[in-house]
């Protein structure tokens, strides 16, 4: 895996509005040149932490270090039992960077979600489209008429292992 | 358990494993298990990111073609023959260095393989989403089809249309699982290279087909994309073996001749209830 010649650090903000209520985490990575505000929603359904992955890779400014101190688990809560949203790593790739958090109710993905992308490519519109395509999957669930969706995905091992991260963190 | 849904996050991406089989839990959690490990061993042996898998092996001449698991063998001339019957649109050897690289329908691969594990295994109402390669079987509920959204690549969050199973097609939908794979412009614009001239494809913002088998319909997707203006002649000769598509050109026409695609659902049901499809940017 190559190193870009320039990071994408660009701002990406995010609403994600699945439930009804909603949990603001400002998320900083330690040299990034301003802060990237992320709103992360938490599922009506039990309690909701948003804990920063602690796994940073090597030579890279990654996890929620502005995270609130709030956000780790609550204390009496068992680790599997509450809907929780996890930053994982920022992963670098060769055409720029990818960061993503991950939704787990009782320890299983439900909902996964870009921070950062690649900003090269075709157009920035096209590159943010790719990795929604599990969120409209998810989304597609709660949807009468549409049981799942096909469509080009983003795929990349960065985009891998940032899940893995999350997953690591939310287990450890 | 009347549902049983998992995400694994494997071959570069997250994979949805959804079994709508009513299943005792224990009986669940085994085919999910199971289901599971058939992705990531297809991880383990077809990854280019991984330096030890056996395809990693082979593409730096450490292993022969005679020293491969018999599974591997079988994606690699699964591989050949989606390329003689593409006329090369599609190829394992699309590198430059023409190292073979099955990356083009090993997701389509171990879906299907994951799906077959699941029917046997008494889950046979399923689908298995390797990020828009999907195998599909059975039905989500009684009485209704699989109904698959196709995403519009021009728009997060909006939906082209959606394909559903009818009787008699897709050939084995309902008993034999049938399969829906798109290919498309994605994270790195235009990142498959037409095999035949080595330059990215162009004509297409996307392509998506319906069929039996969900490693050819993954292959094939990827060669239509790669065709280009040539796709809806490509895809005309396998439509007599029970295929159909669609095409997203450059231009924004969709190509849609065998009218497989339904509006996805009224707005008010489609995006209404979930306003972050639509309103995501």
């Amino acid at each position: 895996m190559t190193h870009p010649a320039h990071r994408s650090r660009r701002v990406a903000g995010f609403l994600a509005l699945l439930g009804a209520a909603g949990l603001l985490v400002t998320a900083k990575a330690a040299t990034a040149p301003s802060p990237r505000p992320v709103l992360l929603a938490s599922g009506p359904a039990g309690p909701t932490a948003t804990t920063p992955s602690g796994r940073p890779g090597p030579g890279r400014a990654t996890t929620a270090a502005g995270a609130p101190a709030s956000t780790a688990r609550p204390t009496g809560a068992p680790a599997g039992a509450l809907t929780r949203t996890v930053l994982g790593t920022a992963e670098d790739v060769s055409y720029g960077t990818v960061q993503v958090s991950v939704k787990l109710r009782h320890g299983r993905i439900v909902d996964v979600t870009a921070v950062q992308l690649p900003s090269g490519g075709r157009s920035s519109q096209l590159a943010a489209y790719s990795a929604p395509l599990l969120r409209q999957e998810v989304l597609a669930a709660q949807s009468a008429r549409i049981d799942t969706v096909s469509g080009a995905s983003y795929t990349s091992q960065g985009y891998a292992q940032s899940v893995q991260s999350a997953l690591d963190a939310a287990r450890s | 358990m009347t549902r049983g849904l998992r995400l694994v996050a494997t071959m570069g991406t997250v994979v949805t494993i959804d079994v709508r089989t009513a299943l005792p839990a224990a009986e669940m959690r085994t085919a999910l298990d199971r289901a599971e490990q058939v992705l990531h061993r297809a991880e383990l042996m077809f990854s280019t990111y991984r330096p030890g898998s056996w395809v990693s092996r082979l593409r730096r001449g450490e292993v022969g073609t005679d020293e491969l698991p018999a599974e591997v063998s079988r994606v690699l001339a699964l591989c050949g023959q989606v390329a003689e019957l593409t006329d090369g649109a599609f190829s394992a050897r699309w590198r430059s260095d023409r190292t073979p690289d099955p990356t083009g329908l090993v997701k389509g691969w171990a879906a299907g393989r994951a799906g077959r594990l699941l029917s046997a295994l008494g889950a046979v109402d399923h689908c298995v989403n390797a990020a828009g390669d999907l195998a599909l079987a059975g039905r989500p509920a009684p009485g209704h089809g699989w109904r698959v959204g196709i995403a519009d690549p021009r728009a997060p969050g909006a939906l082209l249309g959606a394909v559903g199973s009818v009787d008699g097609f897709p050939v084995g939908a309902g008993g034999r699982g049938w399969a829906v794979a798109t290919s498309g412009i994605a994270e790195r614009g235009r990142h498959v290279v037409d095999p035949r001239t080595g330059r990215p494809a162009t004509g297409l913002l996307s392509a998506t087909v319906v069929g039996p088998d969900p490693a050819l319909a993954d292959g094939l997707a990827t060669a239509l994309l790669a065709a280009g203006p040539a796709a809806a002649e490509l895809l005309d000769r396998w439509r007599p073996a029970g295929w159909r598509g669609c095409l997203l050109t450059d231009s924004g026409q969709l190509v849609d001749p065998d009218g497989l695609l339904s509006p996805p659902a009224p707005a008010s049901s489609a995006h209404g209830d979930n306003p972050s499809v639509g309103s995501r940017g």
